[in-house]
Formats: structure tokens, sequence, C-alpha cells
């Protein structure tokens, strides 16, 4: 082992791994990866954050499974192979939701178990774990799973806000008072249709401030 | 008859799985550049939805439910295999993806040529595990109310990205912001949809 050259475990590369899918290269906003179940599960922020753990959980531990058999997936499998790793662990974060937190894990219902099929996983298994080794694989899911977390949560904050005027389900804007100055709750943002619309927003902040993101056609 | 007529009815407006669930999102904004292949992608989906559904039922019913197990020996009776069903789906509608890729190669080479790469990928579409997941958590009676499910979500979700398709394809016309263009508008665009299609919500079946 001596003769391999190292890398210290936290270069600037690996750093930038975790850093650029954050804004650079989110995987929602940029890459277009996992936005069905994004969408779904941001009306409030705590089944937000806990779908954004649960990826993080899956995203991270399939990366480094996957990374570690590289060399010994036949190529025309291998997207089976990457399923049967991801639906192991999406099972595992499922039951253990059931087990610890089964009020969010009913709020989330069906989307749990499309976890599998999130692109996410898909997109970076092939991307990048399928060429790299377990730690920056580890990393790059650790970022990923970040960058995709960090969107749901902005759009579950204002959604949360505006819809039902609450933050982490505290009354925030009841204990301010500010309903007696005639203010309403925006019923539309509860809706389905305002979480893209949220999204399409955030892009549009970000585009305009990053320009080399700009889609030119 | 009529209550499969409302289930039908049902799954393709007021259940859309994409502005009711977001199921599909991906392929479906990735796609939908112009109306030929979003036909294209549209018809394979619905293709594949008629054909798992009904596979996946019958799984679900004979093998996965809790005491489903019991035309083999009373002593499985008990037993609940319910937590292995996102890795039997999932197997099923890939090997799935992979026969209705065969068989459409050797029936139809046309079809298999206009449809190109996205049938396979197809099994990663969350529209499919998604509705196989529906199916369970709503109890479908029979096989039939489940096939009809599956048909109808199918051609929801081949009317969704058709018309986002035509509307992408005259947007060329329009002088979008910057910052808006490609993915923004889309995704905004989507929303205004979504709530265009909010309108079938009040209706009872």
């Amino acid at each position: 082992m001596e003769n391999i050259e190292k890398e210290p475990l936290f270069s600037a590369k690996n750093i930038k791994l975790m850093t650029n899918p954050l804004s650079q290269e989110n995987p929602i906003t940029v890459q277009v990866l996992g936005i069905c179940s994004a969408l779904a599960v941001t009306v409030k922020m705590k089944p937000a954050i806990v779908m954004a753990l649960s990826v993080m959980a899956v995203l991270a531990v399939s990366n480094v499974v996957i990374s570690a058999m590289r060399k010994s997936i036949p190529g025309r499998i291998r997207i089976i192979v990457q399923l049967v790793v991801i639906a192991t662990m999406v099972i595992l974060v499922d039951q253990f939701l059931k087990a610890f937190a089964f009020d969010v894990s009913k709020q989330l219902s069906v989307f749990v178990g499309l976890i599998i099929t999130n692109c996410i996983l898909m997109g970076r298994l092939e991307a990048f774990a399928m060429g790299n080794k377990p730690w920056p694989a580890f990393l790059d899911g650790l970022g990923n799973a970040g960058g995709y977390g960090l969107i749901l949560i902005i759009v579950s904050f204002f959604r949360e806000l505006l819809g039902s005027g609450s933050f982490m389900g505290y009354p925030i804007m009841e204990k301010l008072g500010i309903y007696k100055t005639g203010y309403e709750d925006n019923g539309m943002m509860i809706l389905p249709p305002m979480a893209l619309i949220t999204v399409g927003l955030i892009i549009w902040v970000q585009r305009s401030r990053n320009k080399s993101l700009l889609e030119t056609k | 008859m009529e209550n499969l007529l409302n289930i039908f009815v049902r799954s393709i407006f007021i259940d859309n799985m994409i502005f009711a669930f977001f199921l599909g999102m991906c392929s479906y904004l990735a796609v939908s550049k112009t109306v030929k292949t979003s036909v294209g992608l549209g018809v394979a989906v619905v293709f594949v939805l008629l054909i798992t559904v009904p596979v996946n039922f019958l799984l679900e019913k004979f093998v996965l439910k809790k005491g489903a197990l019991i035309w083999m020996s009373d002593s499985f009776a008990t037993l609940d295999l319910s937590f292995l069903s996102f890795i039997m789906f999932i197997a099923v509608i890939a090997s799935m993806v992979q026969l209705v890729e065969m068989v459409i190669e050797k029936f139809s080479p046309a079809l298999y040529n206009s449809l190109g790469i996205f049938l396979p990928l197809i099994a990663v579409n969350c529209a499919i595990l998604g509705a196989a997941l529906f199916m369970q958590e709503r109890e479908y009676d029979n096989i039939a109310e489940a096939t009809v499910f599956g048909f109808g979500s199918g051609i929801g979700w081949m009317l969704a990205i058709v018309a986002l398709a035509a509307i992408r394809e005259k947007m060329r016309y329009s002088n979008v912001p910057a910052p808006l263009r490609g993915l923004g508008i889309t995704f905004i665009l989507t929303g205004l949809m979504g709530i265009a299609f909010m309108s079938f919500l009040g209706i009872k079946l």
C-alpha cells in the first residue's frame, strides 16, 4: 500500500465533489434529476427534511456499494444490479421510518418507495459511482443528496410559510399577529402546481445570478 | 362496467400521474422538446403500464399480501411479505420492459426504431413504479379494475407530455427572459397546466 500515491481524505478535489452539487451542479435545478418525489413532499417542512435525509442515506450508501463492486458488475445487467442495491437500501429506510417515525412515513406514503426510481440515484450511480473509488463516490452521494435536500427545504419553507402560515409546524404568522392586519394564508401554495412554479422561480433566481447556467436556444 | 369507466376517467383526469402526483417528471421534462418523440414515449409508457400493473396486481394478490400464500399451504396463512413489494415490483417492471422491448423488436421493427432509447429508460420512470404502488395502496378488487387503472394512468401521462411538447414547440417564437429559458419556463408551464387540471378535482365520480 505504501507505493500508492495517497490523496488526503478532504483534498480540494474531494471538497469540490461535495460543494459543487449544492449550486453549480444542483441535481434538481441543473441536472433535472429527481423531480418526481421532490415536488410532492414539499407541502410541509418536516416531511421534506425526512425525505432529504432518506435520500441522502440511500444515495451515499448505494454509491459506495456500487463503486466498490464496479469492476465485477457485468455491463449488460448493471441496471438491474443497481436497482437491487437501491431497492434493498430503500426497504431498510422504509422499515426504519415505519418503526421510528410512523406519522411522517404515512405522510410520505408511496414516495419513500419511489426513491428507488428517483433519477438522482440511477443518474449518480451511472455517471459517478461506476467510474470512481468508494470514498469520492460517498462524498458525491452526500453532496448530491445535499443539493437535492437544499432545494426541497427552500421550496417547503416558502410553501409552508405562505400556505399554512407556519414554520416547522409552529404557527409563526399567528404568533406574530399578522392575521390581525388582514393578511390571509394563500391556500394556493398548498396545491401541487405551486411546487412546480416555486422551483421554476428558484431556477430563475439561480440562473440570473449565475450566467454560466443560461440555456441558449 | 360503470365502475371500470369511473376508474378510467379518474385515472386520466383527476388522479393524473403528472399533475396530481408528479410521477415520471424526469423524462416528462427531458423528452418534451418535440411532439413527435413525446408521442413515441407516451405510447411506450401506456404499453408498459398496461402490462405491468395487472402483473403486479397478481403478484400482490397471490404472493405479497398478508395471507396471500394460503393457496400453497395452510401454514402460510399469517405470512406477510408486503415489505418485499418494492423489490418485487421493480424486478417485474425491469424484466417486463426487457420483454416488451424484445417483442416489439421482433414484431414491429418500425415502432421499435421510433421508440429507440426511451423503451429501456421506462424501467426507471417513476410513473410505472408509482402506478404499481398506488394499485397496492388503493386495493383494487379484481384484475379488470387494475388493468383499467394502469391503462388510464398511461393515457393521462401521454396526454400531459404531448400537451407540454406542443406548447414548448410554440414557445420557440416567444421572447422568454434569458434566465428562465429552457428548464425554468417548463417548470412554470407545467405548474400552470396543473392548475388547469385541478378544475377536475371537484368532480365526484
